[in-house]
């Protein structure tokens, strides 16, 4: 060991360590420190996220289903028959109500949808229920979308059907252009949609207005829904109120009121949806638990290093932000690694029934929500770390 | 005792009563000690007679049931657990017998918490801990970490953290119980180095009475009382100090 008097003709050394913030560099150190530790608390994160980001796909993903019809369609105002629950809950409505809608003031435009729960006759034998959707079919109408073989010229055909390719097996298809009954009668595939799935998992027939009333049986001028198009500079609600006032046995509801109204119906009063958030809520508290558990066993591996600082002068903020930014880089890593995880379970699942949405607000919520987690689950670390006595750095 | 050397730390009639019921012990019973800059003084006295509490106290780490503190200053009686780490954060280093140096931190890192602990901007300190290094004797094992320093480098790297920021005084605990006899020495002429700055008084606490022969004052305290001091003759070496000898 060199004399104190040798040492100041030493060189200064070169010191690789940079010129960071000291609170950032030990929470770091801390947390590569034990890496077994460190795995745990990832295993725990990423469990947690990919729970999270599956459960709250699935939720995105159901709302789309329940909410395609409508959202295709537009519309500024739904005419629909009392007590409709959902766009998959059909009556018909009283009818003739064509011209009273055209009639009153502020209506630029209406379609009529005929939709009816039908029975499919599969060419192979046996029959199965569908939905049948029927409605004005043109190049520019909004239905069928995503046609992948076939035309909507070809679907204008009389006992012209489409339906979707993932239904071809549930309906006794094999190929564009096989015949099948509905309600007794002939129709003929001729056009295929890619992934319009219904949240009901019935297979969705989509036809001209005509056709379905023929094939529901229903009178020339009824439909189950009348969607009118308000005229520009009309008042919205103005013409829901005159049109209420003209159809006392009807509902008029704004597109958003329907879509509220069938997205409450599906996911919370048959409990779907909330099953949904159950399990990511689930997610959410498995997550804390362990990473609480995690950063308080790693807190009370270094707590002679906190009871150290503590007797140094660090304020508790000092370590408390420490033990935060231990949290918060765990959230990050676990992020990074349980949304790479979430994509590739949707990249899983996107050839199957299931529809995982992850869209970017859910990305940025999740990232939220993680972060927010893990400074949750450090609180237990905190309270073990607030107690620490300084005068145990002379009892070691 | 240089004659520019001014009281740093002051303690008047300091009571410390630990434990409760049947297990109260009066741990330190009217203690007075002053320290001076410029100084290095030495505490000694046998196992349980109140050194530890006294330095914990002196040190704004415990609080006495009676008497005062005053650190370069400042008062420190009355002051709540956020308050006495205020003050020891910028007027106290410390020195452990056990370095309590942080594992997952490189040498020169040590050096950089305290000085970020005091406020010294970190642009600043990778040079300022690097210069703390070179006056320890430490310019080789700067990105070293404590696990793959010696006992006696751990020791230089504590005392180098202690004088981070200039702290007023230096608080050693038993510095040179876990060394060697030439790195025990080593430490002690650092301290003693340390000491010449009049602006900083310097206290150890020890059994080990080679250490005598770096102190300019000795204070001897038995039962939580003091009951001898002794300074040693100016211009005389320690090691010949009848004085210090008697009195440790």
């Amino acid at each position: 060991m060199p004399s104190a008097a040798n040492t100041m003709n030493e060189p200064a050394p070169v010191i690789t360590a940079r010129a960071m913030p000291m609170v950032p560099k030990l929470a770091y150190r801390n947390l590569f420190h034990d890496r077994l530790s460190l795995t745990v608390t990832l295993v725990g994160i990423v469990f947690s996220v990919v729970l999270v980001a599956v459960q709250c796909g699935l939720y995105l993903g159901s709302e789309t289903r329940i909410a395609a019809m409508l959202d295709h369609m537009g519309g500024d105002l739904w005419i629909v028959p009392l007590g409709t629950k959902s766009f998959d809950d059909p009556t018909m409505l009283p009818g003739r109500e064509r011209h009273a809608v055209l009639s009153t003031p502020g209506v630029a435009g209406i379609e009529e949808l005929a939709v009816g729960f039908v029975m499919w006759r599969k060419p192979i034998g046996g029959s199965t229920a569908a939905l049948l959707v029927g409605s004005s079919i043109t190049p520019q109408s909004p239905l069928p979308w995503d046609i992948t073989q076939g035309s909507k010229e070809e679907l204008t055909a009389p006992s012209a059907v489409a339906v979707d390719a993932t239904y071809f097996k549930d309906l006794g298809l094999e190929r564009l252009g096989d015949r099948a009954e509905v309600n007794g009668m002939q129709v003929t595939v001729t056009a295929v949609t890619q992934g319009i799935r219904s949240f009901t998992t019935l297979p969705y027939v989509f036809t001209t207005t005509a056709n379905a009333r023929t094939l529901l049986e229903s009178a020339p001028d009824q439909s189950t829904y009348t969607i009118v198009r308000v005229a520009a500079g009309s008042d919205t609600e103005a013409v829901r109120k005159a049109l209420a006032a003209r159809l006392p046995e009807t509902e008029v509801l704004t597109h958003a009121e329907f879509r509220k109204r069938s997205l409450d119906y599906w996911l919370f009063e048959t409990g779907a949806g909330s099953a949904l958030i159950a399990g990511a809520l689930l997610g959410v508290i498995v997550g804390i638990v362990v990473v609480a558990q995690t950063l308080y066993a790693s807190t009370k591996d270094h707590i002679n290093e906190f009871a150290t600082l503590r007797a140094l002068g660090a304020s508790a903020g000092y370590i408390h932000r420490v033990i935060l930014m231990q949290a918060v880089f765990s959230a990050i890593i676990g992020y990074i690694l349980g949304i790479c995880l979430s994509q590739l379970v949707i990249w899983a699942s996107k050839d199957t029934t299931l529809l995982i949405v992850m869209s970017n607000n859910l990305a940025l919520g999740l990232f939220v929500l993680t972060v927010g987690m893990c400074m949750l689950a450090a609180v237990c670390a905190i309270f073990k770390v607030t107690r620490i006595d300084p005068a145990v750095v002379f009892s070691r | 005792m240089n004659n520019a050397s001014k009281p740093m730390l002051d303690a008047r009639g300091i009571v410390k009563v630990l434990g409760s019921g049947a297990a109260e012990v009066k741990a330190l019973r009217g203690v007075n000690l002053e320290l001076m800059s410029g100084e290095l003084t030495l505490l000694m006295g046998p196992s349980g007679s109140g050194k530890t509490t006294l330095l914990s106290i002196m040190g704004c780490i415990l609080t006495p049931n009676e008497g005062t503190l005053n650190i370069a200053g400042h008062q420190a009686t009355g002051l709540d657990a956020e308050g006495l780490a205020n003050l020891r954060r910028r007027h106290v280093g410390f020195v452990f017998q056990s370095y309590n140096l942080v594992p997952t931190l490189t040498a020169a890192e040590n050096i950089m918490l305290a000085m970020d602990l005091r406020g010294i901007p970190m642009s600043r300190a990778p040079g300022l801990a690097a210069e703390a290094l070179r006056k320890v004797g430490l310019t080789h094992r700067a990105n070293a970490t404590p696990s793959k320093l010696s006992g006696g480098e751990k020791q230089r790297v504590s005392i180098a953290r202690a004088l981070a920021g200039s702290p007023s005084v230096i608080l050693a605990d038993e510095p040179t119980a876990a060394l060697d006899s030439e790195n025990g020495k080593a430490v002690m002429a650092l301290l003693a180095e340390v000491a010449q700055d009049t602006s900083r008084a310097v206290l150890v606490v020890t059994h080990d009475h080679r250490t005598l022969a770096y102190a300019d004052r000795l204070i001897r305290i038995e039962d939580g009382k003091i009951v001898g001091r002794a300074r040693r003759r100016p211009g005389s070496r320690a090691a010949d100090d009848a004085a210090l000898a008697t009195a440790a």
